[in-house]
């Protein structure tokens, strides 16, 4: 398999990105690691008439200490976030739930900001990154604006990003002494959550985000009034179903998907509870 | 377009289409058919070769990224005509393979594996080679050559 004919253009930096999606708008797609994006083109599912290559921007490669925060550079891969000692000791759970992203060879490649931007509900980091309220920094081609994690992910495949926007940082709150917990459901190695939760308790503030519940990437609502409403783990986990629609596909029907995240939320309330 | 890569220490600049794979590239334009094809859908990682010193999945990547880096495939391992490897070596001799398809994946992913962890625990080869795929082995002697070549206890 092989995807359609394209032109490529290799953007050398962030402006550089900018102004060629500026002349193409929505004839081009970006290229970061292509973990999502070439699949997508070898099976035709995408045929971008010009292909953008910002794998290169070693200037949006980083991890840095923002105070309050971590700001991650968009095309920080999986592996450089995964065995960061600063992400591991301030936003522990977002280095477990890209741990679990695919296997080595996927997580030497794709990227925070392309694993963000795809909007897939089936994928591991939105749901963290949910559950830790994070901000990501949208550059478009009138300067930057910050979108929180909520208000980032729209639809199915769809994010607030535009035609001609660059997502270029991840702003995540450093939250050393919270209790957390990534719980993903799988039958095979290296494969997609059929149903995850992300789970943060910090200051008495429970933040819970579900894989492959909804249409998109979302965070339980029923649940976190539970627990703030003093609910236990098991009780708050019970609503883990309300509020969102999940598919249903070859790996399993709605109702077991719902069974799933009644059971992972309350693992992951126990797990984040204890800590 | 004109790719320049070096691969294996050579030198190698193709004139591809910009859609090439990079596992193409290696195979059709260089003639190293070392690496091979399994599933095509980045699932099996048959075509793993290290870029940059990594484990990546060449399926998945096209030629046009690898413009101006570094790649090794099964056919720059071994340090010389005469000698292997020390994976290729402990795969030899742990029975590791059986139809060989798999192989020359397992063996670049089993050396990238071995760089990010040296001293691994039997857990640590069964994650680190969750991208490989082998519809032979059963793994057993896979972990085993991998966990000898790291000179643990096989
Ligand atoms: C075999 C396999 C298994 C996987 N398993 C998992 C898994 O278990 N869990 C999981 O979460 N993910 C999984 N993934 C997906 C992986 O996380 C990808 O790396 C990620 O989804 C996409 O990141 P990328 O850098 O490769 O993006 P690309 O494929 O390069 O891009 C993805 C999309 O985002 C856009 N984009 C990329 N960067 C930007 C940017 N900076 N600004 C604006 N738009 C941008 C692109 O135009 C494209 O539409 C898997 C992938 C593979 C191939
Ligand atoms: S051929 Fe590349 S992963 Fe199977
Ligand atoms: S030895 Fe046959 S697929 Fe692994």
């Amino acid at each position: 398999m092989i995807p359609a004919a394209f032109d490529y253009e290799r953007a050398d930096s962030a402006e550089q990105a900018l102004a060629l999606l500026g002349e193409h708008g929505d004839e081009a797609k970006l290229l970061a690691g292509g973990h999502s994006l070439i699949p997508l083109m070898k099976y035709r599912l995408a045929n971008p008439a010009v292909v953008i290559d910002i794998g290169r921007l070693n200037d949006l490669s980083y991890i840095n200490d923002g105070g309050d925060h971590l700001a991650i550079g968009a095309l920080t891969r999986h592996r450089d976030i995964e065995i960061d000692d600063l992400v591991g000791s301030q936003t522990p759970l977002l280095a477990a739930a890209t741990s679990q992203v695919g296997d080595p060879q996927v997580r030497h490649r794709g990227t925070i900001g392309g694993a963000i931007a795809h909007g897939d509900p089936a994928s591991d980091l939105p749901a963290a990154l949910l559950a830790l309220r994070a901000t990501m920094v949208i550059t478009g081609q009138d300067g930057a604006r910050e979108v929180s994690a909520d208000d980032f992910f729209t639809g199915f495949l769809e994010t607030a990003l535009g035609d001609t926007d660059l997502l270029t940082e991840i702003r995540v709150p450093k939250v050393p002494d919270a209790g957390w917990s990534f719980q993903k459901f799988n039958r095979r190695a290296q494969d997609w959550a059929i149903v995850g939760a992300a789970v943060l308790v910090n200051n008495g503030s429970t933040g819970v985000g579900l894989v492959n519940m909804d249409s998109k990437p979302v965070r339980s609502a029923a649940v976190e009034a539970a627990v703030s409403g003093g609910a236990t783990a098991s009780d708050a986990a019970a609503v883990a179903a309300e509020g969102v629609e999940p598919p249903a596909d070859l790996n399993a029907s709605v109702e077991y998907r719902q069974h799933l995240a009644r059971v992972l939320v309350r693992r992951g309330l126990e797990e984040a509870g204890r800590a | 377009m004109q790719v320049n890569v070096n691969v294996n220490g050579d030198g190698q600049s193709h004139d591809v289409e910009p859609r090439t794979l990079l596992v193409h590239y290696l195979r059709d334009a260089c003639g190293l058919t070392g690496t091979n094809v399994g599933c095509d859908s980045s699932s099996c990682g048959a075509c793993t070769v290290h870029f940059n010193g990594e484990a990546v999945k060449s399926c998945t990547m096209l030629a046009v990224q690898a413009d101006g880096e570094a790649v090794t495939t099964i056919e720059g391992l071994a340090p010389s005509e005469t000698e292997l490897h020390p994976m290729q070596q402990a795969f030899h001799e742990c029975h590791a393979l059986q139809c060989g398809y798999c192989t020359p994946g397992m063996v670049m992913a089993a050396v990238s594996l071995l760089d990010e962890v040296p001293n691994p625990s039997e857990h640590d080869v069964r994650e680190g080679l969750e991208g490989n795929l082998c519809r032979c082995t059963g793994y057993h002697n896979i972990v085993k050559a991998v966990l000898s070549a790291a000179g643990g206890d096989a």
